[in-house]
């Protein structure tokens, strides 16, 4: 379905992505693992074309993303659906008119600008705000909305793009571990009952374990790990993180549950 | 508390669409009303001004190109007198940039008094505030050229009338951007050299001064290019400099017309040449330097 191949990014004499190679044959969840500034976001940024590549391509269903100009690429990019860390929302614009923003690409300038979406639209979003739990908030701005209830809306806007690929760049990093347990949670069932492919960055391991079926771990713009969970072991995350012998899976976690396991404790109390 | 969150839970889907799209429908009919509104005005508008014009809009269209097409047919035919005919005009072009350049220092320190003295928290008067406010009001309120025409009765022609004449306006101008500025100005070093005993112009310069000087200047910058046009302009009513050139040339009419196109390139020069200067200048001092 997905193939990545050779993909590099640089910034100057930085090379952010350095030839990353990444074959996806149905649709997955996928996390994408390392620390920041490993080159997951400019990598996720490129499969939308929000930033062009320096060298390789990106294939999908044997269209070649990369060489994609115009129409034709935000034709692409309404089909691939982006979650951003920030939500990137319009603020000041009702929930509704959010989560409508997701069908920008078939509608006209003029159209969108007076506000005449279809009715059928309209309903759709609000039965996909539903579907996440927040179809009271439908008529509020976003900017009045708590930070969970915005990655949601989010969310929303990128199931309205009706995509096969969603990918979501960090999209539990601004949230309550409660809040994050439940965007998680969506993610996850959008991939389940809708067999979208969800490609994550996360910041996490734990997350990456519990929700993903797939992990990609990156270093310094290398993918350095390819694998199922089960083979990401204690010494695999060291390698990812570049951390040292002290590094335990727990000291990157933002979940409550781990915050009672004996080594978190153990770590607090050096601090 | 309790039951109000219990009860719209269990609002339906449903009934969140209905009352949504009444919401949609409601906005459409406004934002529709408004447009129609606006469109009545303009096509009313544009034809009773039409009616009440001399030549009639449409007629007119026609020949709006006639007149550039003669300067510049007669201008090509001509084209090699323009770099003389450029130097000649030349030192027109400083006279204008002077009026503009002394008008703005001048207008950007009577703005900076006033501002500071119409400004709340700063003032060395507070109950005089909207007194200083009026008066930089009036200041702008009145066009450049109608004190230069007023001047020019007085003093007689000549570049001191419009330099006065654009620094008054520059002063009224810049005391209300400057007082915007100085409302942000953080108070705590004004209060730290008050408690040394400095007095309120001391105050003014080494308390408030340095935390706004990148916005005055600019501000003041982007009044030089401003200035620059109006200089040239003062000087279709006789205040010298490259416009009272430029109004003799097209004034005579064909025949001096490559002057005229000389002129022309020289004041476009001049404006996109300060264009560029001030706003290099000026994206330095908002965003800092580079590194």
């Amino acid at each position: 379905m997905l193939t990545i191949d050779a993909l590099t990014k640089r910034f100057g004499d930085k090379t952010a992505v350095d030839s990353a190679n990444i074959s996806v044959d149905q649709p997955t969840m996928i996390g994408i693992i390392g620390r920041s500034g490993a080159g997951k976001s400019t990598l996720l940024r490129m499969v939308n074309r929000l930033s062009d590549a320096t060298s390789g391509t990106i294939t999908f269903e044997g269209e070649d993303i990369t060489a994609l100009r115009g129409a034709a690429k935000r034709d692409w990019q309404s089909r691939c659906a982006m979650i951003f860390q920030q939500f990137n929302l319009v603020p000041r614009m009702d929930v509704v008119s959010n989560v409508l923003h997701g069908t920008l690409n078939k509608r006209s300038t003029v159209a969108t600008m007076f506000n005449l979406y279809p009715q059928a639209d309209i309903h759709k979003a609000i039965e996909i705000l539903d579907r996440l739990g927040i179809a009271e908030q439908a008529p509020k701005r976003a900017e009045a909305l708590s930070g969970g209830q915005q990655q949601r809306v989010a969310i929303a806007r990128a199931l309205m793009q009706d995509p096969k690929i969603i990918l979501a760049d960090e999209p539990i990093a601004s949230l309550d571990p409660m809040n994050a347990q439940v965007v998680m949670q969506s993610l996850r069932n959008i991939h389940e009952e809708d067999g979208r492919m969800v490609i994550a960055n996360l910041h996490t391991l734990d997350t990456a374990r519990r929700y993903c079926d797939r992990v990609i771990g990156m270093r310094d713009g290398r993918i350095v790990f390819d694998g199922t969970p089960a083979q990401l072991t204690t010494g695999a995350a060291r390698d990812i993180y570049g951390a040292g012998a002290d590094f335990s899976e727990a000291a990157t976690s933002t979940e409550i549950e781990t915050l009672d396991r004996p080594e978190v404790r153990e770590a607090e109390t050096y601090v | 508390m309790a039951d109000l969150s219990l009860g719209s839970a269990a609002q339906s889907v449903g009934s969140i669409q209905s009352n949504y799209m009444a919401q949609v429908q409601r906005r459409r009919l406004y934002s529709g009303l408004a447009l129609l509104i606006f469109v009545v005005l303009m096509v009313s508008g544009f034809n009773i001004a039409d009616d009440r014009n001399a030549g009639g809009f449409w007629d007119g269209l026609g020949q709006i190109g006639d007149y550039p097409a003669e300067v510049l047919s007669e201008a090509w035919e001509k084209r090699a007198d323009l770099p003389g005919l450029i130097a000649k005009y030349f030192p027109a072009l400083i006279e204008t940039i002077n009026i503009a350049a002394v008008s703005t220092l001048i207008g950007a320190i009577a703005g900076l008094i006033l501002s500071f003295l119409s400004t709340r928290g700063l003032a060395k008067w507070p109950r005089l505030i909207p007194l200083f406010r009026r008066f930089s009001d009036i200041m702008r309120a009145v066009p450049e050229i109608v004190i230069a025409l007023v001047l020019i009765f007085v003093l007689g022609g000549g570049p001191v009338p419009a330099m006065i004449a654009i620094a008054i306006h520059t002063a009224g101008a810049l005391g209300k951007l400057f007082s915007e500025v100085a409302e942000n100005a953080d108070l705590k070093p004004v209060e730290g050299l008050a408690s040394t005993g400095a007095t309120w112009s001391q105050k003014m310069l080494l308390g408030v001064v340095p935390q706004v000087a990148p916005n005055y200047v600019s501000y003041a910058l982007l009044r030089f290019e401003i200035n620059i046009r109006a200089s040239a302009i003062l000087g279709f009513v006789g205040a010298g400099g490259l416009g009272y050139e430029l109004r003799n040339a097209m004034a005579w009419g064909p025949g001096r017309f490559d002057e005229a196109a000389a002129i022309f390139i020289l004041l476009f020069g001049t404006i996109v040449f300060f264009d560029q200067v001030s706003s290099h200048y000026r994206n330095r001092l908002t965003e800092g330097q580079a590194q």
